[in-house]
């Protein structure tokens, strides 16, 4: 295996490299964590949380004295983004938990980054000063007011090396533009413009224009009697800035083309797969509901991820999946539990690895899954505080469905569905994911030799 | 809580249909229970209440097929109980408009007191403006429970329409306020929007001014 490349071989072993969080077990629910994403070079890792606040972690410099231990990464910036806010109209509170982070592509030496709750996103800049003015001619050391008269002679202020600070300030805020709950931003290729979606539209913005968005997608009924299926998911296509999917809470996903026209409610492509009539009950719609969608690096496949399943698409190929990965099939005879406990509508997320060769999403009982498309192995590892001692190797967890229980295996009704993993990332180029288990992030990597 | 998910079971199965029957009523009435719990939410999740809603129809519309369905006698022209199983204006309505009950004029067949009718478009409905108070709002809630149980115990299809077709369509139109269009209806038009910022509460004391780097110098230099 060669290390930095990121290559998946079924002989990639993982390994516990850091956890961040409280390891406390009465967690405030403002901890928890609800996004997680690394930026375009795998520096910076951000994570969002319920509570509002944005965590930065930036991957330190590796040093040649330890070669065996990769780049940690600390925390680089903690800000507050989004705060509990009223809305007066409709007498109801919005949620100041972070949907979903996303960065922009760096173009200086600030980083930017779009973080959105229900209702608002914002453009950040997170920027370091390590620099700072002294010698003004008008205020002193302490910043207090000399006497104009005792000023003689002027000077120009210099600066002087102070310690670094990060500092993070939001520089545009767009607002206003959803009546109903965002869940998904991306920004788009031409790295000018981005599009915010909610449940029934889906809006494109200009970095630089806040009071104005373009309505792209709008499937909202006349008669809301109608309604019967929501946009659950939407992604700009990596390389093409006209093209975007969004996906719907039918399993359906639409490709449109802004080029066609302004209002893209008529799609240029629709991909569906048909119903195996022999797994129909009243659960069907609501596993098939789309949770996610990702499109592949390289543009050419989207990933969607289901209740059950996480499936590859090829975009020149509508009427089905090219691939289908079983994440928990387990969970197939106790829908009705998981209707009646709510935990059928969990929305998880699905990531590709840097080289699309693999894919990764979340599970209960803090499993997780990986499949290599090219293998086709998959495995299932867990983040767990006793699996967390440095460079510990991961082993695979296993999930005994019925008959005999083997040693390290555990049943599916020993399963701990309040520990969901929602939400993970993988690095861009190398083997390092983030993991988020509830209010603990944990960081893996491949082993290094 | 069951062996299994609810599956279609071959109609000559004649020992296991009553054990389907019951089932499928019990995922009827939890989906149900479900749908009204969503008035406590601070905003409901609009995509989950889709989902059940559609879950909700499914099984009406089985049951209406197996002939589990009482089908009402006096019918209101235009209102076949078929079309219209269950009305999704339960979506997203709060626990406040509960606290303003009126009588459906237009429905004989419901025996229930129907909670609040459709308001003109563009009329913000709420108890903002109403100033009813909490504790209105608990008693209209205990009181929309005892209309789903009794529905449920008289499974009159026309009852459970009742209780779930109160048109407030103004609370989605509320958007059509904000956003400047005309009745929700899609507008083929360039769909530019522009938004006035009263809604918008004040951004937290907590965030700096915008500045940009040339202004950071000036202000530097200026002393400010």
């Amino acid at each position: 295996m060669i290390p930095g490349i990121g290559a998946f071989t079924w002989d990639t072993l993982w390994c516990f490299s850091q956890v961040k969080g409280t390891m406390e077990t009465g967690t405030t629910e403002a901890d928890i964590i609800s996004t997680v994403e690394f930026n375009h070079t795998g520096e910076l890792l951000a994570t969002g949380d319920k509570g509002g606040r944005v965590v930065i972690f930036q991957r330190e410099q590796e040093s040649k004295n330890q070669v065996h231990r990769r780049g940690e990464y600390n925390v680089y910036s903690t800000f507050q983004s989004h705060e509990p806010e009223f809305d007066y109209l409709k007498s109801l509170e919005i949620e100041e938990k972070i949907n979903k982070i996303r960065w922009l592509p760096q173009q200086n030496a600030a980083y930017f980054l779009l973080s959105t709750n229900d209702k608002t996103v914002k453009l950040w800049k997170v920027s370091e000063r390590d620099k700072r003015p002294e010698g003004y001619n008008l205020k002193d050391e302490e910043g207090r007011l000399r006497d104009p008269a005792t000023i003689t002679t002027l000077r120009v202020p210099v600066l002087r090396p102070m310690d670094l600070m990060v500092e993070a300030t939001p520089r545009r805020v767009f607002a206003n533009a959803h009546t109903y709950h965002i869940n998904s931003i991306s920004v788009n290729s031409d790295y000018e413009t981005y599009m915010s979606a909610d449940d029934l539209r889906i809006n494109l913005w200009n970095f630089e224009i806040t009071n104005q968005s373009f309505n792209i997608v709008d499937i909202k009924p006349a008669n809301m009697e109608e309604l019967t299926e929501v946009i659950t998911a939407a992604e700009f296509h990596p390389h093409h800035c006209n093209t975007f999917v969004y996906s719907s809470s039918k399993g359906t996903i639409r490709l449109c083309d802004m080029r066609a026209s302004a209002l893209c409610d008529r799609h240029t492509k629709f991909f569906e797969e048909p119903e195996d009539p022999s797994n129909r009950s009243f659960f069907s719609e609501i596993i098939s509901s789309i949770s996610d969608v990702k499109f592949s690096h390289s543009g050419r496949y989207i990933m969607t991820r289901d209740y059950l399943t996480v499936k590859v698409w090829d975009l020149n190929m509508e009427n089905r999946p090219i691939e289908t990965y079983q994440v928990h099939d387990y969970l197939r005879s106790k829908l009705c539990s998981l209707y009646e406990n709510d935990c059928i509508f969990d929305k998880f997320e699905c990531v590709w690895n840097g080289s699309d060769s693999v894919i990764m999403t979340g599970s209960y009982n803090n499993f997780f899954r990986m499949f290599d498309r090219n293998t086709k192995r998959d495995v299932t590892l867990e983040a767990s505080r006793e699996n967390s001692k440095p460079r510990a190797i991961l082993k695979p967890r296993k999930v005994c469905v019925g008959g005999k229980r083997r040693k390290d295996e555990i049943s599916v009704d020993s399963l701990d569905f309040s520990k969901k993993i929602l939400h993970t990332a993988w690095h861009p180029s190398e083997n390092i994911i983030a993991v988020a288990a509830t209010n603990n992030l944990y960081i893996f990597q491949d082993k290094v030799n | 809580m069951f062996a299994r998910g609810l599956k279609r079971k071959c109609a000559e199965d004649e020992e296991a249909a009553p054990a389907y029957s019951l089932q499928r009523q019990s995922l009827l009435d939890m989906s149900l229970v479900k749908l009204q719990l969503c008035h406590m939410l601070v905003e409901p999740n609009l995509c989950r209440s889709v989902l059940i809603a559609n879950t909700v129809r499914q099984i009406q519309e089985e049951m209406t097929q197996d002939g589990s369905w009482c089908v009402p006698v006096p019918q209101t022209a235009g209102r076949a109980s078929r079309d219209r199983l269950v009305s999704t204006e339960i979506l997203c309505r709060s626990a406040r408009e509960g606290a303003r009950p009126a009588p459906d004029p237009g429905d004989p067949a419901s025996e229930l007191q129907v909670v609040p009718a459709a308001q003109a478009p563009g009329v913000p409905p709420g108890g903002v403006w109403d100033g009813d108070g909490p504790r209105e709002n608990r008693g209209s809630f205990h009181k929309s429970l005892d209309q789903i149980f009794e529905t449920l115990e008289s499974q009159s299809p026309g009852a459970v329409e009742e209780l779930f077709s109160d048109v407030d369509g103004s609370y989605y139109d509320l958007d059509a306020v904000l956003t400047g269009m005309v009745g929700g209806a899609k507008s083929g038009q360039d769909g530019l929007e522009a938004f006035a910022s009263t809604a918008a509460p004040p951004p937290s004391a907590g965030c700096k001014s915008d500045l940009g780097e040339l202004d950071h110098v000036v202000e530097i230099l200026v002393e400010t």
